[in-house]
């Protein structure tokens, strides 16, 4: 039987990882990924997981122990945050190029300078491209969840491409919700131990990430790109059979709330999506025809979906913990170019920037601006909301 | 020279599911030979050389051979593996009886 318990996401994610069952967690502690590797040491200590703990000097060690333990064919996880994840970017590019089924959590937040421990998303989105599934967590269970979720898609033959699943910092990490955690025999039927032909193995003696000149090198990357466009289908099915199995059902790539009549949408992850969650329920009794989608999966980048909605809205709005300085919002410009050729008004909102609560005032702020161009107002398409002046 | 050659029957991928992920490959696949850059080579003077082995040591791309020896005077003869010699000169550099000369390649003694 589940049980439910009060937990922080990080909780939550360890409690993940405590069932994933890795043979290996790498990991070097920074804030705020720090109280998750500490319950997963909690949860070897108490004899209640026999993970084999590599205590490392520093995130780069950490990607690069997780990423030979992975090429000796072991489950494995690791988590950072921030500097961390600049620190490891190397060993990042290393483990996708590589194809080894890593799965790790990046506890989003800032990136010095300024120097800010709190939550934003420019951490993650600078290794935008470093070539990992991005998926994105809302909640507590959806971070236990993704977990399980994110071993099944990386670990698929047809997909063994890493996966980073993203906490907000603070605003998840740290923040305690009802859990409900599902059992070790529950988990075990969805997810089996991870086995690989491809490993180091004397018996079948292999060249991993070797060189590969021009003759090859963009084959390599062609290949990368179509598991990325295979893992579309892969993250769909694996959500529809937790779905099945768990009872919780996250819908793939791309969440619709409200949509169905919505005439105005704001595009959100993570944490800012249970706050709009909340906001478009309030502005909905008020008979306004508002709508949440929210991405779940940034890499791949649930472009079908953006494209199959250009004519479905009158307005999207894009709320990005991040900005691409000199260009916009890093989510804005992707919704942007997937929504080619639509009519609607598009609006990009930065906020929630090291650590600033994006909270329910500057939602509906979104909302009445996006509702604004609908009538014919004029809106600067990016905009920094909630600045001090 | 006991040393694996260009593997001339290789059979490169035709396809993105013949191509092993991640850059991969089996084990002895010297897909292509890597001297096509070098200007000069080194060639041993065999009387000079005194077998203390610090070309073989020193050789960034590990391509001085020391398995041959000569039957009759059962010495070992240090051979170049010009397939991957890239012309560097540090074993020339480093020998102490400078019995390693640089030669240009396409000279007389090929």
């Amino acid at each position: 039987m589940s049980r439910k318990a009060f937990l922080s996401a990080n909780e939550a994610a360890a409690h993940g990882v405590r069932l994933a069952k890795p043979e290996i967690v790498s990991a070097y502690p920074i804030t705020p990924q720090t109280t998750l590797v500490e319950k997963i040491a909690d949860f070897i200590a108490d004899g209640e997981s026999d993970i084999d703990y590599i205590m490392v000097e520093s995130e780069h060690s950490a990607m690069a122990a997780a990423f030979g333990a992975s090429l000796m064919g072991a489950r494995t996880f690791t988590a950072s945050s921030s500097q961390g994840l600049l620190y490891m970017a190397e060993m990042l590019h290393y483990a996708s190029g590589t194809r080894v089924p890593i799965v790790m959590v990046d506890a989003n937040r800032a990136t010095a300078a300024p120097w800010n421990i709190y939550g934003d998303q420019r951490d993650t989105m600078s290794q935008r491209d470093a070539g990992w599934i991005m998926l994105f967590a809302e909640s507590g269970q959806e971070a236990l969840d993704m977990i399980l979720q994110a071993y099944k898609i990386a670990e698929d033959p047809e997909i063994m491409t890493p996966v980073m699943v993203n906490l907000d910092g603070f605003t998840l990490t740290h923040t305690y919700d009802v859990v409900e955690i599902p059992d070790q025999e529950e988990v075990d039927a969805f997810l089996p131990p991870y086995k690989t032909d491809y490993k180091l193995d004397p018996e079948h003696p292999l060249t991993m990430a070797a060189t590969t000149g021009p003759d090859f090198h963009t084959e390599n990357r062609a290949q990368q790109q179509l598991a990325m466009e295979a893992a579309k289908a892969k993250i769909q099915e694996v959500s529809d059979e937790f779905a099945k199995m768990f009872g919780r059902d996250y819908h793939g790539l791309v969440e619709e709330y409200r949509c169905d009549d919505a005439e105005v949408a704001l595009v959100a992850t993570g944490s800012s999506a249970g706050t709009t969650r909340i906001i478009v329920d309030e502005l909905r009794e008020e008979g306004k025809k508002v709508g949440m989608i929210k991405i779940r999966s940034f890499r791949p980048f649930p472009k079908e979906y953006f494209h199959s909605v250009i004519d479905k809205f009158k307005a999207v709005g894009v709320i990005d913990r991040s900005i691409s300085f000199g260009a916009e919002g890093t989510i804005f410009q992707e919704v942007k170019g997937a929504m080619y050729g639509s009519d609607a008004k598009l609006g990009n909102y930065i906020v929630g920037l090291g650590g600033r609560d994006v909270s329910r005032a500057l939602i509906k702020e979104m909302f009445d601006k996006l509702f604004n161009m609908v009538n014919g107002g004029e809106e600067e398409e990016v905009q920094f909301l909630g600045l001090r002046w | 020279m006991n040393k694996p050659k260009v593997n001339k029957d290789l059979k490169l991928p035709t396809n993105f599911d013949e191509l092993m992920i991640g850059g991969g490959n089996g084990v002895g696949v010297l897909a292509t030979v890597n001297s096509g850059f070098r200007t000069f080579h080194p060639v041993f003077d065999y009387n000079k050389c005194v077998r203390c082995m610090f070309c073989w040591i020193y050789c960034p791309e590990g391509c001085i051979d020391k398995t041959t020896v000569d039957p009759e005077s059962g010495k070992i003869m240090l051979e170049v593996d010009m397939d991957y010699c890239k012309g560097c000169g540090v074993c020339a550099n480093e020998c102490p009886t400078k019995c390693i000369s640089m030669v240009k390649d396409g000279d007389d003694d090929e």
